[in-house]
């Protein structure tokens, strides 16, 4: 089994987001970057197979120099080797592309990742890279296992499970409780060292979005208490001041 | 930067010497596998042992504890020290100090896995011969066995060496059969091996012996009720004539106390290392309420009152971290120097801590004595909910304070640095006397009220710290030709003495860490630095003062005492601190922050 797991380099869940010039770049000053909490339960469940069934995980991440320390993490937690798409991430788009280009050339029974990063939150990669391959994208997937060339597994939809049976090559978006997070031991950090990370130069510069800017959600005002008794003026705040009904 | 040579430090020397600031290492030098292991030990706290807190202090589940190390041990966290070909990972000592620090926000926890790597593994460690360490080292290191280390018995605690636990040879030569009581053992409920400390019959010194739990004679006591460190299990335990086997002995007979000494050299200065870690743990969770407890309409960081208490709580910690792994660095470098010098590890890792005995018990006492401000001030900002059972305040205080009491309370260790100081010096390892004979002299001399001839960043510091240094001098040499062998009956002003010691070594350290830190940064980057040294060395100053007056008007009189209390005056002077602005700076960088930053 042959899997690559895509990472996305995010800030850690408790970071204080802000932004500079002008509203236009993230200030990642002092600010603790992580992998993104999906994309690590993908990572668990792939290492979980390959200690089931043998063969290799390769992580892959599209960024900057700045994130081979996620990348190292990674490795240590028991990837077998790493490669590093040297470019900004720009869009969707532009990520699914360097993946997919990865992907067309190694060749990978299972190309899985976190349903969605947690810096933008667009959920897309899974099924832009399945299109671009040509191959099945499933997501959110919450159980995978690998039985006789097919992946078996549960996805949430609305109010319910479905459960699928899908032939290989695959690509999933992946969430909770698919695995649990491995914390890397101290084994894994120390042979972390040594693990080969490629850095390649991007297939393509292609992007289809264009940022023009950031904009912080409005600072919570002060709570307004309404007497239980007084039902006429919380109908009245909530039509005419919160403007909701 | 570092084209200086680096010239090999010597235990105490900064009493004399001065240090460059790029000689030295600072946290801020972290490798990037040294980061990756802090948070391996970040994240398992977080998901084994904050969620169960209570749980392991009620003590209701005597699994619990050893299912945590156990779960340690699968992360490597109890191999940490141990080599590789036992099992372990061989990281260096400083590595092993940034282990217990993260790890010393675990409460019971971090005491647990602190005896069972510290004391309990390393006798055999650096004692145990080839076929010891090979049967011990590898299960201890996995964590399959657990450790304890028995040296306490109920009339023999600072007092070490006066145990009355006896071993006597069989009458086959096969076996010592022991026979004692031993008290408060740490993880003494649950080990497998114990590290028994016993006298070979009227054996004036301890040995030490590996005990199996299962050589049998071993029983125990109830667990013992504590005021803190609730889960930590803490037994007295009986020896009945339990018969260890004679390849048991460590080392060689009699050299017992050596051992325990020795041990707890590492063990001091690994406490400093748990207790920085609690400090940053409390600061942070402190910072955190300060911004969202609201008071006259407003988040009560927003009060002077308690910025101050959060900047001296982010200084002190500084500082204590900056002294920590200043020493930590030296001993891997006086490590490393005797290895390249032929020496085997074990042996070189003694050498290297025994060098730096004196820095590990200043550390010993300055961390634990941070760690109760800032538990104390944590309470304090937490109001009424600090001293509510269900707040985060209430564990933090109570677990902090057994910091002062183990490993050598801390009137013992401020009594050992004087001691091995003087000892030192005496051997003739430590020049002390010449440069106490100069400070005499210019004593006599019309005071140099020039400005300082150093021109950066910290000048005015580096005029204060040789000062500083000339006080301590100036006094400890009047007191020992005052009292001469007798000194040791002084325990007072040895204790002012350690005082001036140990804020001298630690205002010298954090200068030298934002000092080297500015170099690598820039100015404009340390600023709250800058402001924590100031702030630090104002603290050192006062604290200096008082203890130097108290000492000189506790020996000296007439125009002695004159003489030296205008000298202790000119070798405190310092310029005023704004300390109300300084403190806001250093604060207000917290809170906007919500934690711990450094
Ligand atoms: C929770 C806990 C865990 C422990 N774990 C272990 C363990 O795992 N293994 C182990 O062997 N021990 C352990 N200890 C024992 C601990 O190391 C001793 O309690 C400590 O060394 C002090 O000894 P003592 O309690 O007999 O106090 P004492 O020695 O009776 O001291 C009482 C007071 O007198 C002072 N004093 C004593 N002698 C002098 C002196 N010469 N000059 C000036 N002042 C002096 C002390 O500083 C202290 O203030 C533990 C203790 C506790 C409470």
């Amino acid at each position: 089994m042959k899997i690559l797991v895509c990472i996305s380099h995010v800030p850690d869940t408790t970071s204080k987001i802000s932004f500079t010039d002008n509203h236009t770049k993230f200030d990642s000053n002092g600010v603790q970057f992580i992998i993104g909490p999906y994309d690590d339960y993908a990572l668990a469940r792939a290492i979980e197979i390959k200690e089931a069934t043998g063969g290799t995980v390769t992580v892959l991440n599209v960024g900057e120099a700045d994130t081979e320390p996620t990348i190292r993490k990674a490795l240590a937690i028991g990837a077998d080797d790493a490669i590093r798409v040297n470019a900004f991430p720009s869009d969707s788009y532009f990520v699914a592309q360097q993946i997919a280009s990865i992907a067309k050339e190694e060749k990978y029974d299972m190309i899985l990742m976190g349903r969605e990063s947690i810096d933008f939150n667009g959920g897309m990669v899974h099924g832009m890279v399945g299109e671009m391959l040509g191959i099945p994208s499933v997501s959110p997937v919450m159980k995978l296992e690998v039985e006789g060339g097919k992946a078996k597994m549960a996805r949430e939809i609305e109010g319910g499970k479905e459960y699928l049976e899908v032939s290989l090559p695959l690509v999933a978006g992946c969430q909770e409780p698919i695995a649990e997070w491995k914390i890397p031991n101290m084994r894994g950090i120390m042979s972390a060292r040594t693990k080969p990370l490629k850095v390649v130069e991007p297939a393509s510069n292609d992007t289809r979005t264009k940022l023009s800017q950031y904009q912080m959600p409005a600072a919570k005002g002060a709570v307004k208490m309404v007497s239980a008794d007084n039902v006429a003026e919380l109908v009245s705040l909530l039509k005419n001041e919160a403007k909701v009904l | 930067m570092e084209t200086k040579e680096k010239t090999m430090p010597k235990g105490g020397e900064f009493l004399i010497k001065e240090t460059a600031a790029a000689n030295i290492f600072i946290p801020e030098e972290w490798t990037e596998e040294q980061k990756m292991i802090a948070q391996t030990c970040r994240d398992f706290l977080e998901a084994e042992v904050f969620p169960r807190l209570d749980e392991i202090d009620s003590m209701k589940n005597p699994e619990l504890m050893p299912s945590l190390l156990d779960k340690a041990g699968e992360l490597g966290l109890l191999g940490t020290s141990v080599p590789e070909q036992y099992g372990g990972f061989g990281m260096n000592f400083n590595t092993s100090m940034l282990v217990a620090e993260v790890l010393g926000a675990g409460h019971s926890f971090a005491v647990a896995i602190s005896a069972h790597t510290g004391i309990g593994t390393l006798p055999i460690l650096y004692y145990g011969n080839e076929a010891q360490k090979a049967k011990y080292l590898p299960k201890l290191a996995t964590g399959e066995w657990k450790a304890a280390y028995c040296l306490t018995e109920p009339d023999s605690g600072s007092d070490a060496n006066s145990g009355k636990t006896k071993a006597v040879l069989s009458a086959d030569g096969k076996h010592y059969v022991i026979n004692g009581q031993k008290m408060w053992i740490t993880n003494g409920g649950f080990a497998d091996i114990y590290i028994v400390f016993a006298k070979i019959d009227n054996d004036k010194n301890l040995s030490a012996f590996i005990v199996e739990k299962s050589f049998g004679g071993v029983t125990m006591n109830e667990e013992e009720k504590k005021m803190g460190i609730k889960g930590s299990s803490t037994r007295q335990i009986f020896l009945n004539d339990c018969k260890v086997p004679v390849e048991n002995l460590l080392s060689e007979r009699e050299n017992g106390f050596k051992i325990a000494v020795n041990i707890l050299n590492i063990g001091r200065i690994k406490l400093a290392a748990a207790a920085i870690g609690a400090c940053k743990k409390v600061t942070s969770t402190a910072v955190n309420y300060s911004n969202e407890r609201k008071q006259f309409g407003t988040s009560i960081s927003n009060f002077g009152a308690i910025k101050l208490k959060i900047a001296e709580m982010a200084t002190r910690t500084y500082a204590s971290e900056s002294a920590a792994y200043r020493a930590g660095q030296n001993i891997d470098d006086a490590y490393d120097a005797l290895i390249a010098g032929g020496m085997d590890e074990a042996q070189a890792k003694l050498k290297a801590v025994e060098q730096f005995a004196i820095e590990c018990a200043i550390l010993k006492v300055h961390g634990s004595e941070v760690l109760d401000y800032v538990v104390d001030e944590g309470v304090q900002i937490y109001g009424g909910m600090g001293f509510s059972a269900e707040g985060p305040m209430d564990r933090a205080y109570r677990d902090a304070r057994i910091n002062r009491i183990f490993e050598g309370t801390n009137e013992i260790n401020r009594l050992l640095t004087i001691d091995m100081i003087l000892k030192r010096a005496m051997k003739g390892e430590l020049d002390l006397i010449g440069p106490a004979m100069a400070v005499a002299k210019e004593l006599m001399e019309i005071p140099d009220f020039g400005a300082s001839e150093d021109e950066g960043l910290f000048a005015a510091e580096k005029k204060v710290l040789k000062n500083l240094k000339k006080a301590g001098l100036m006094i400890s040499g009047a007191a020992v030709q005052k009292f001469m062998q007798k000194l040791s009956d002084e325990q007072e002003i040895l204790t002012n003495l350690a005082d001036m010691l140990i804020e001298g070594y630690v205002a010298e350290s954090v200068m030298l860490r934002t000092e080297k830190l500015v170099a690598l940064k820039g100015e404009e980057a340390c600023k709250v630095q800058i402001d924590m040294t100031r702030l630090y060395f104002n603290h050192a100053v006062q604290v200096v003062a008082k203890a130097g007056r108290e000492a000189i008007a506790s020996f000296a009189e007439g125009d002695e005492q004159r003489m030296m209390l205008m000298g202790l005056k000119r070798f405190t002077k310092v310029d005023p601190l704004n300390v109300k602005e300084v403190r806001r700076s250093i604060a207000e960088h917290l809170i906007a922050k919500n934690e711990y930053p450094f």
